[in-house]
């Protein structure tokens, strides 16, 4: 029975009734319950568990696995740095302290009059217009000094965030080449005509003929994905469209969907007619929140169009609808089966596979997932023809590729190529200078040096789902590769032993390289790491959590010998390190206070 | 290779016959061949999380406990490649947790102290975490130790799947995830655990331990100090 005296039950009621007491939207109940409330209150959880019949230690399984996601109380302004190298690189840690001593807070820790709290979160997609950060999960970015300055003055005066100036929300698409996708004028509706005149079983054949691949990072032909969903029998299917775009450096997602959303449902509505689907969702990773309002008001044109809902362009057996789901900060959630788990209202943790989601994937059922880009790419087949899309490109990658741009360079944004364009050419148009490095397709993809830059972007040579940060001579390749180890230790969804431990471990080491405490022992052990991780861990972030690292020794190692004060191995215990706490407590730094062996190393 | 009937696979030269829908693990168990293993319970549908079972199948390493048999699959297991492996995850799961064996009531009937002497561990090799992981010996005759979780949630399986109760859940991601019961004040004692249900027997290591029993069969009788664990993977635990 629904306790009718719970003080939550007024902000919770509506925000059930909207989701249908549905327990499969926990994540999204839980989201909303959040934003009337600030946290997850213990009190509210009572009142879920009751309304929704679920046990409340699974409520707060989910709520605890969801970075964005607090059960205890948060500043009245909670703001989060977006902690990708291109950030640090801008200089945002400087700024982030410079926000705490400001408002008196400490990092990690809510003030003690509860109205501030500040953090770093991982890479919020803004890349190319950083620093960037989000204020009560709303993006702010080209971050300045004057502009931390006039955020804590807000701050202090309490001016709720819907009032700040709107400047500082204004979120720039920095398209710079445009092709096939980017340029197209799309006109509503035509590539749905163009299927309905064509048919569905001739539709899937030109996605085929296409050639077209995956533009999410695994690279599986669209076509084949869609018929083995189509040939898969279930009560229902549906249509996934993955907006999760968490890897580090990649927000080309992101401006398809503020400039290009209508080609993006329209590709997903194709899909829908082909495989049968009458519902699909698209998973808006959480960073995108400020999306949301735009993105519901384009799918609500497309049903005035008849292009969504019931008897889609006159079709009386063609039905389909689509609906937002928000993610919490979890980057796993964009592996595919992670994603499908978070859509049903749990935790983010991958699937066994097999079965695949194209037999088993929302409620067990046959689903498609598909890239944004993907989706978006389908439109311009179903309008063209599969001949015309394959003919762009080459032959083993078809069409185009849009690259996300960042770090070192004039001209960051997107870049849209045909496949086949070599790296240096994209340096050359982005205006990049002294290039040491580029690492792409994000944290998990791969770092080139110079002797590099002649290889192209094609699946079978450097794969992309987009990424493409630029690193010059100035930077500290070790560094880059630290950062993205400690976003890997944050982001391992902790299922299985390997990654959960091992990227912590791994954290840990490069953390002792970086206070000069390592050996060429410690190399050894990083290898040994990274080949249990590729072998054994359970999905791709697993696998991959080891690569920044091992390029970057491999490619930069002069980065890591610097910091090889040892020739061997000594322990990442450190006993002067350990009593900086008794030094804390009792205000000392004296040399009395500190052990011998640190006075010869200083 | 020769269709037999039944289907068959082999598991280091030893020829595995194996039901419909059997994973390796599965079959190999019946036949009375032991993979290492943790999360793994016959009794329960496989997880796949520990990784422990991992093998090479047709030359690909895969957790056997997941991966499904297939006729004429050839699977190596005992070899030093796969076993360095296995003892790189124990030595994890060690420093991960707080395990100090000479005073645990379940040392001699747990699973990864057993299984870490069946892999020759002879030191943790990584360094400790040293995790902050308060007790909770709040239930009359239950005691909680989560330092020694290693996050198998077959207690999380048996709960929810045999007792139809839910006590027990993961929260938390990455090297935070913890175990959580299903009470509002976070104490065993208030949720609807009792001693009959599943879930309090099916710990593969010390972290549910009934009270007032403690040591009622000396060191040195337990299960795994008569034979090893890959004798008896899954003993009846005396007084538990
Ligand atoms: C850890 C991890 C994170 C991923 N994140 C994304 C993502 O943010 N967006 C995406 O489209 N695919 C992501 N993928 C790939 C998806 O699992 C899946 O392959 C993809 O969505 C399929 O769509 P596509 O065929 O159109 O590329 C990720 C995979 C892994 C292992
Ligand atoms: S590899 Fe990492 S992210 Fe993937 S299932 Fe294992 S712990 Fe989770």
């Amino acid at each position: 029975m629904v306790n009718q005296t719970n003080p939550h039950a007024a902000y919770l009621d509506p925000i059930l009734a909207r989701h249908r007491h549905n327990p499969a939207d926990l994540l999204q109940i839980l989201i909303a319950a959040q934003e009337a409330h600030g946290h997850i209150h213990t009190d509210a959880i009572d009142h879920l568990s009751a309304a929704l019949d679920l046990p409340r230690a699974k409520i707060e399984g989910v709520a605890g696995f969801y970075s964005f996601l607090h059960l205890k109380p948060q500043g009245q302004y909670r703001v989060l740095f977006s902690d990708n190298i291109t950030d640090r690189m801008l200089g945002n840690m400087e700024l982030m302290n410079s926000l705490c001593s400001q408002l008196w807070v400490e990092a990690g820790k809510v003030s003690e009059d509860g109205l501030v709290s500040i953090n770093t979160t991982s890479c919020t997609g803004m890349c190319d217009q950083g620093p960037a950060l989000l204020v009560n999960n709303i993006a702010i970015n080209r971050l300045t000094q004057e502009r931390i300055n006039a955020i804590a003055e807000l701050i202090r005066e309490r001016v709720p965030v819907s009032a700040w100036p709107a400047e500082f929300f204004a979120i720039e698409d920095n398209i710079r080449r445009r092709d096939i996708l980017l340029d197209g004028h799309f006109q509503s509706g035509s590539a749905l005509a163009a299927l309905l005149q064509r048919g569905s079983d001739a539709t899937l054949n030109e996605i085929k003929a296409s050639k077209l691949r995956g533009r999410g990072g695994a690279g599986f032909s669209t076509g084949m994905k869609w018929e083995f969903c189509r040939n898969a029998t279930g009560d229902a299917h549906y249509v996934v469209c993955n907006a999760d775009e968490g890897e580090p450096g990649t927000f080309k997602d992101r401006v398809l969907l503020n400039g290009y959303a209508d080609r993006v449902f329209e590709g997903m509505t194709l899909c829908a007619r082909i495989i049968g689907a009458k519902q699909g969702f698209l998973y808006l990773r959480g960073e995108y929140r400020y999306l949301l309002e735009h993105l519901k008001a384009v799918l609500q044109h497309r049903r005035q169009q008849n292009l969504l809902g019931k008897g889609i362009l006159g079709q009386a057996d063609f039905d389909f609808d689509i609906e937002i789901h928000l993610g919490a900060g979890a980057y796993v959630c964009g592996e595919e089966s992670a994603l499908i788990e978070s859509l049903e209202g749990k935790r983010g943790t991958p699937r066994n596979r097999p079965p695949f989601p194209v037999t088993h994937g929302y409620l067990n059922q046959p689903t498609v997932v598909n890239n944004v880009e993907t989706f978006a790419a389908t439109t311009l087949i179903a309008e063209n023809g599969g001949a015309w899309y394959a003919g762009i490109g080459t032959e083993t990658s078809s069409g185009t590729k849009i690259l996300s741009v960042s770090g070192d360079c004039e001209r960051p944004g997107l870049y849209e190529y045909p496949f086949g364009v070599t790296i240096a050419q994209v340096l050359a148009d982005c205006g990049a200078h002294n290039t040491q490095a580029v690492q792409v397709s994000g944290a998990s993809g791969v770092c080139l040096a110079p002797n590099e830059f002649q290889r192209r972007i094609a699946f079978d040579d450097i794969p992309t789902a987009g990424a493409f940060m630029v690193f010059d001579k100035t930077r500290d390749m070790f560094e880059v590769a630290r950062n993205f180890i400690h976003f890997f230790a944050h982001e391992s969804c902790g299922f299985c032993t390997p990654c959960r431990v091992g990227t912590s471990l791994l954290c840990n080491m490069m953390d002792k390289l970086a206070g000069g405490h390592g050996s060429p022992y410690d190399f050894a052990e990083i290898e040994k790491l990274n080949v249990l991780l590729q072998s054994t861990s359970h999905c791709g972030l697993g696998h991959s959590a080891c690569n920044p690292v091992l390029d970057t020794i491999a490619k930069f190692r002069p980065a890591y010998d610097k910091r090889l004060a040892q020739k061997d191995f000594i322990p990442a215990f450190d006993l002067d390190r350990a009593l900086s706490q008794a030094r804390q407590m009792t205000g000392r730094d004296d040399t009395g206070a500190h052990l011998e062996r640190n006075h010869e190393q200083s | 290779m020769s269709k037999a009937n039944p289907p068959s696979f082999t598991l280091d030269g030893k020829t595995i016959p194996f039901g419909e829908g059997q994973t390796i693990i599965q079959a190999a168990m019946d036949a009375g061949v032991y993979i290492p293993h943790l999360c793994f319970n016959p009794e329960f549908k496989p997880h796949g999380s520990c990784k422990l079972c991992t093998v090479k199948a047709d030359g690909r390493q895969t957790a056997s406990c997941t991966q499904q048999a297939k006729d004429g699959m050839v699977v190596e297991s005992d070899i030093k490649e796969i076993n360095d492996e296995r003892r790189a995850l124990l030595q994890m799961l060690f420093v991960e947790g707080n395990h100090f064996c000479p005073s645990c009531e379940k040392s001699g009937n747990c699973q990864l102290q057993a299984t870490a002497y069946e892999l020759d561990m002879m030191s943790p090799h990584f360094d400790h975490f040293f995790p902050d992981r308060p007790l909770d010996a709040s239930h009359p005759d239950y005691l909680l130790d989560f330092n020694r979780c290693i996050l198998c949630s077959l207690c999380v399986r048996a709960s929810r799947d045999v007792d139809g109760k839910n006590v027990f859940a993961l929260s938390g991601r990455g090297i935070k995830s913890h175990l959580i019961v299903n009470a509002k004040s976070g104490h065993l004692a208030d949720t609807d655990f009792s001693g009959d249900d599943k879930a309090a027997h099916v710990c593969p290591v010390g972290v549910i331990l009934k009270k007032r029993v403690g040591f009622a069969t000396p060191i040195g009788q337990r299960s795994f100090d008569e034979q090893p664990i890959s004798a008896t993977p899954h003993p009846v635990v005396k007084g538990a």
